[in-house]
């Protein structure tokens, strides 16, 4: 067992599918996945308005019980969800950063019968996939390669701003390489990494749904057949306002979005249900027949 | 006579405490410093003076000298890189030897540096007993003098080191210019016009160059690069790699023939000089003027490198049989007196700030590409075209690409602002498509800038005060479907902005050379910390460096424009000139000695001695130093297990009095 | 356009606050607001720059020259989505995002904020949520939400919550953490502490005196 996991709220709600997809996939790369006991949420954005510290408190529990159950050494803590991600990281680095703030958590979590000392890594499934389990491996389980698929990888914001370090803050390109790998054609588009307004949508929903038909027009525009996300806040909120946006903006917003994960599940040629396919809004119900002899795609 | 009047009877030490206005007297308490400095032994003279360095200053010095009250001195002020030279004459004017004096740092090592007054005063009064402590065990020294070679180099070819070349070679003197590329001209060949005046850059260059190649005091050496540099002012010794051009220097005429007659009928190698917007054949010339109009084979894409089986058309038709495929690199060597490093910039890789599109969109250029564009000798006769081969409807101009960044570089590059006026002006004369600026802040210090800032606000051009934030090829509207859009705050109106257009221009900074570090060490000489070569003084020696005898001109020491290269080349050329008319250099008298008798024959100072200044007497048993060789830097007294050699002005005696002192006092 | 209202335009020294922008420094992240060269690259960046009352370059601006009342009621910090490509870009290195989290908790701190948005209804039930089992629960959290707040209505969530109910990525489970106490414990002991912190300015102040 190498990597503990941290699923956050949403991958238990809205963002099953994305939870779902992703075990299934870590498991056909025949790597396990340990969720973390016991869990509380991150502290993320909406939390963090109230009190930062109190956030940082939150982040800091997960990391105290990870390193509890880190009995085999385990440093790596994967994070799907890019709201945890950040939160996470912005806790840990915080906690680096400024002796003040590391006291009061200290003793905070000292109070509880906790510790941190703030040796595990938030990793991105994406980072691990492709950094870890590498592009070779994914290529070849590619059994079904997605073939002619026109994909619009979306990065989100918080996944690669600020505290990512495995890509760039406003060119990001591992999902591009996953998708070339798994088969299929990344579209190139500039808007990657543009806020899909998805933490605005339910309060100031004139403004959240006009960021998110930006993108959806764009990458419609492009002739992708689908967006791929990262993040189940923006696969929500990309994928479950289209008919109001349509509405909205009088134009015929129509695009699959799938979670990342749930390409390289079809790619892998595994069930439709096992990757939470039935549970999108927007159908997604192409099949990939299966590749010549020497399977998979070329790695590009 | 004045050493025996120094050293004559008992050490009278005098101690002059100095206020430097408030920069030392407002943390240190110069009055305790003085009364403290009274107190210790030897101690005959303690005064304290508003600035020592003053005339009246250093007469106090020179008064107590005259007047048999002290044979030791000791300032305490700034930094002896300041004004050591200063007390040294001083109290060789009042009839001591310059040696027996020290300098206590309280300014720079004390109230700049330290906020509290009481701890200020007690640092400053510990560094004054370590001064008088030591200056008791100094002893009066000679200086030697050596001649200084008359002849100089200048490395790099670009108008900054032609200027120098030619003010060198006019007064007389000879001149090696050493250049990498296969011409000269450096980056003004490239441009078309220079601000603010308009005049044509390749006008006003290119006399210079053919002066620089008919001149008979200069020996220019293009193709070429310092190797390696020994010895020290007045006295260099230089290697300079000349590479093979394959093609004989003195023989060629530069018809061209050459050129035309390789088998490559149409050019496919992307041309240098053009930034890459055109291609070269193998053979080629730079461009019409290059200096000298030399052709030059690029062994990288030559058929006959590659796989010796050219009918080499090329030597075939040269009338000069000056086509050589046997020439090999050739190592000059040269002394010199003094050395011009000219070496010059580059300009910033605009594919670093990935939000701009260069190298993704093939709209967007950097400014030094739509310099060789809109130069009518560039790769497109001048007219501006879209990749497309269209003209441009509307241009971007994105100002400080690179600068002011603490992502790229934090400084301001000081010649984009104008340039990319020159660019507004050039591009709307020329296409008349409506032509944007935006910047962050217009800076056009300069004379005739600010002027010409106002002409171009009168040309019909749009500025927007803003940094531009990105630059991408989706649309919000129909008017921007398969424009490049260009996304801003308006900062004075407080609104963002969309603007799309036809063409992106980044005016990019200026950078140290890529090579810099290395040229640094081969020179020896220091860099700020973006890379820049760090003049002696940023004020007062701006073209001088740590290294005496070493000297700079033009952008290779900070972003710098045409008017200000050619006059820091004019001030360098003036100070090398200045060393070479005095004729000789005085050589600091903090040599290494050998106390012979006490020398274990060990001979790890010989083979230590970066100078060959150390040889073993095998008569003597004894290590000897050759005074006249040895640069003082203390290698061969460190590795001296047994003591036997001693340093002037650093002996063992003297470094532990100086500690001590400072110990005793703390 | 507002109708003209002849109001003197002019900002006393006695309207401004001058230690506002020392309460903004002080957090973790605000130390650089002083570098701010006003480039704009912020707002050029920022996606929702064109839907704020003040782009957030003139946040900075007014945060340092001491507009506390119209920093805090402004809609801007409300409008962050907390995307941070300003903060990336800032080629000053000014955190401008933590900047706007800041501006929200002494807005929300002090009952200053716009009333207009509920997304401080939104953080509030968040927080409480949290508070109480350790976890956010969607479902729950929307469906307050929606009773409270106008625009989720008209968004029409009843339709959008039965469609998530029924494919399963939603439920009106209240998932709670089991070691409730030891979270509680946490929460109350960072509670109780007192902690201050100085701007970079205040302490540059008090060395040079």
């Amino acid at each position: 067992m190498k990597y503990l996991y941290y699923p956050g709220c949403s991958m238990k709600s809205t963002g099953k599918p994305y939870e779902e997809s992703m075990l299934a996939v870590f498991s056909a790369l025949n790597q396990g996945l340990e969720e973390l006991v016991d869990w509380n949420c991150c502290g993320a954005t909406a939390y963090m308005s109230i009190s930062e510290l109190k956030a940082f408190a939150l982040s800091a529990r997960n990391f105290a019980l990870a390193e509890q159950q880190a009995v085999n050494g385990e440093t790596n803590l994967i994070v799907p969800c890019a709201a945890c991600y950040l939160g996470l990281n912005k806790a840990q680095k915080n906690l680096e950063e400024h002796k003040d703030i590391r006291a009061i958590i200290d003793k905070g979590l000292a109070s509880a019968g906790l510790s941190y000392t703030g040796r595990f890594k938030v990793r991105h499934p994406l980072d691990v996939l492709v950094n870890d389990i590498g592009l070779e491996t994914i290529q070849k389980r590619s059994i079904r390669p997605l073939a002619g698929l026109k994909v619009a990888c979306y990065y989100g914001c918080q996944l690669v701003r600020p505290y990512a370090e495995f890509d760039d803050a406003h060119e990001p390109m591992v999902m591009d390489r996953l998708v070339t790998a798994l088969g299929g054609t990344p579209v190139p588009w500039p808007l990657k990494t543009r806020c899909c307004g998805g933490s605005l949508t339910g309060t100031i929903p004139e403004v959240g749904l006009r960021l998110s038909y930006i993108l959806l027009r764009e990458a419609q525009q492009r002739g992708c057949d689908v967006i791929a996300t990262a993040c189940p806040l923006c696969q929500f909120n990309l994928e479950c306002y289209q008919p109001k946006v349509s509405k909205m903006y009088k134009e015929r917003i129509d695009i699959p979005i799938l979670f990342f994960s749930q390409l390289m599940g079809l790619a892998f040629g595994l069930d439709r249900r096992p990757l939470g396919l039935h549970r999108l809004f927007v159908p997604f119900d192409r099949t990939f027949p299966v590749a010549a002899a020497e399977g998979g795609a070329h790695v590009g | 006579m004045s050493a025996e009047m120094s050293t004559n009877g008992a050490p009278k030490v005098g101690v002059y405490v100095c206020h430097c206005g408030i920069n030392i007297a407002h943390t240190v308490d110069v009055n305790a410093c003085t009364a403290f400095a009274a107190s210790l032994p030897y101690v005959t003279v303690a005064r304290e003076y508003k600035f020592m360095c003053s005339d009246p200053g250093q007469e106090i010095i020179q008064q107590d000298l005259r007047d048999g009250k002290i044979n030791r001195v000791v300032v305490a002020s700034c930094s002896p890189l300041m004004h050591e030279g200063t007390f040294r004459k001083a109290t060789a004017v009042g009839g001591g030897n310059a040696f027996m004096f020290q300098m206590a740092n309280i300014r720079e090592h004390v109230s700049w540096v330290t906020l509290d007054k009481e701890m200020a005063t007690d640092k400053a009064k510990a560094l004054i007993a370590a001064a008088v402590s030591r200056v008791v065990h100094h002893a009066p020294l000679v200086r030697n003098r050596v001649p200084v070679h008359p002849d100089v180099m200048i490395v790099g070819g670009g108008i900054a080191g032609i200027h120098a070349a030619l003010t060198m070679a006019d007064a007389g003197k000879k001149v090696y210019l050493v250049e990498r590329e296969p011409t000269i001209g450096g980056h003004m060949a490239k441009f078309d016009k220079t601000f603010p005046t308009l005049d044509c850059s390749a006008c006003i260059l290119t006399p210079k160059m053919s002066a620089v190649r008919s001149h008979p005091n200069i020996t220019l050496w293009t193709y070429s690069e310092v190797a390696e540099v020994s010895g020290f002012v007045g006295n260099f010794k230089v290697k300079v790699r000349r590479k093979p051009r394959y093609v004989k220097e003195d023989q060629c005429v530069g018809c061209l023939d050459c050129i035309d007659a390789c088998i490559y009928k149409t050019a496919k190698v992307p041309d240098e000089f053009n930034v890459g917007l055109s291609k070269r054949k193998p053979i080629y010339v730079p461009f019409p003027q290059a200096t000298p109009l030399v052709a030059v084979i690029d062994p990288e894409t030559c058929i006959e490198f590659k796989t010796h089986r050219c009918k080499k058309s090329c030597a075939e038709v040269c009338q000069k049989d000056a086509i050589d495929f046997t020439q090999t690199e050739q190592i000059a060597e040269v002394e010199v007196g003094s050395i011009i490093l000219a070496t010059g910039f580059k300009t910033f890789d605009a594919t670093r700030i990935a939000r701009y599109g260069y190298g993704k969109y093939a709209n967007v250029y950097t400014s030094l590409e739509v310099e060789r564009m809109v130069n009518a000798a560039g790769p497109t006769a001048g007219e501006v075209k879209l990749a497309d081969g269209s003209k441009p409807k509307s241009v971007a101009i994105v100002h400080c690409v690179g600068s002011r960044d603490a992502h790229t570089n934090r400084y301001c590059s000081r010649v984009c602002c104008m340039y990319s006026l020159k660019l507004a002006h050039l591009l709307k004369e020329r296409t008349e498509a409506e032509v944007y600026n935006f910047y962050i802040d217009m800076r056009t210090p300069g004379k005739g800038y600010e002027e010409f800032y106002d002409r171009l606000l009168q040309e019909n051009v749009h500025f927007v005060r803003g940094r531009v934030a990105e630059i991408s090829d989706w649309a919000m509207e129909k008017q921007e479907e398969g424009k490049l859009t260009i996304r801003v705050e308006d900062t004075l109106v407080g609104v963002v902005r969309r603007i799309p257009v036809d063409m992106v221009v980044l005016s990019v900074g200026l950078e140290p050379q890529a090579d810099a570090d290395d040229v640094r060490r081969k020179f020896n000489i220091s860099c700020s910390h973006e890379g820049w070569f760090l003049e002696r003084h940023p004020k007062l020696a701006p073209v001088s460096t740590f290294t005496d005898g070493v000297f700079l001109a033009g952008a290779c020491q900070g972003p710098k424009d045409i008017p200000d290269s050619v006059a820091q080349a004019g001030a360098a050329a003036a100070e090398a000139l200045a060393l070479i008319d005095r004729g000789y250099v005085e050589l600091e008298p903090n040599t290494a000695y050998s106390r012979e008798e006490l020398c274990s024959s060990c001979h790890t100072c010989v083979a230590l001695c970066p100078y060959g200044a150390i040889t073993f007497d095998t008569t003597k048993h004894a290590a000897v130093v050759n005074g006249a060789l040895c640069k003082g830097c203390g290698t061969c007294v460190a590795s001296c297990p047994s003591g036997a050699l001693q340093q002037n002005l650093f002996t063992d005696e003297q470094i532990f009095e100086e500690i001590k002192g400072v110990l005793k006092y703390v | 356009m507002e109708q003209w209202h002849g109001w003197d335009k002019v900002s006393y020294e006695s309207d401004l606050d001058h230690q506002f922008a020392d309460e903004i420094t002080s957090i973790p992240g605000g130390e650089k607001l002083f570098s701010c060269i006003q480039c704009g690259t912020c707002s050029g960046m920022c996606p929702l720059s064109t839907y704020m009352d003040f782009t957030p370059r003139q946040i900075v601006a007014m945060i340092r020259a001491g507009f506390r009342g119209e920093v805090l009621s402004s809609y801007t910090t409300w409008l962050c989505a907390s995307c941070y490509s300003c903060t990336v870009a800032c080629p000053q290195e000014i955190k401008i995002t933590e900047i706007m989290y800041a501006a929200k908790r002494i807005a929300l701190r002090d009952g200053v904020h716009p009333k207009r948005f509920p997304a401080q209804v939104l953080a509030g039930e968040f927080f409480d949520g949290v508070q109480r089992t350790g976890r956010s629960n969607e479902g729950p959290l929307l469906f307050r939400l929606f009773l409270k707040t106008k625009p989720l209505k008209m968004l029409g969530y009843a339709g959008l919550g039965l469609g998530l109910f029924r494919r399963g990525r939603i439920s009106a489970k209240i998932e709670s953490i089991k070691r409730k106490g030891e979270l509680r414990t946490l929460l109350k002991t960072i509670e109780n502490e007192h902690w201050v912190r100085r701007s970079p300015r205040s302490e540059h102040k008090e060395t040079t005196k």
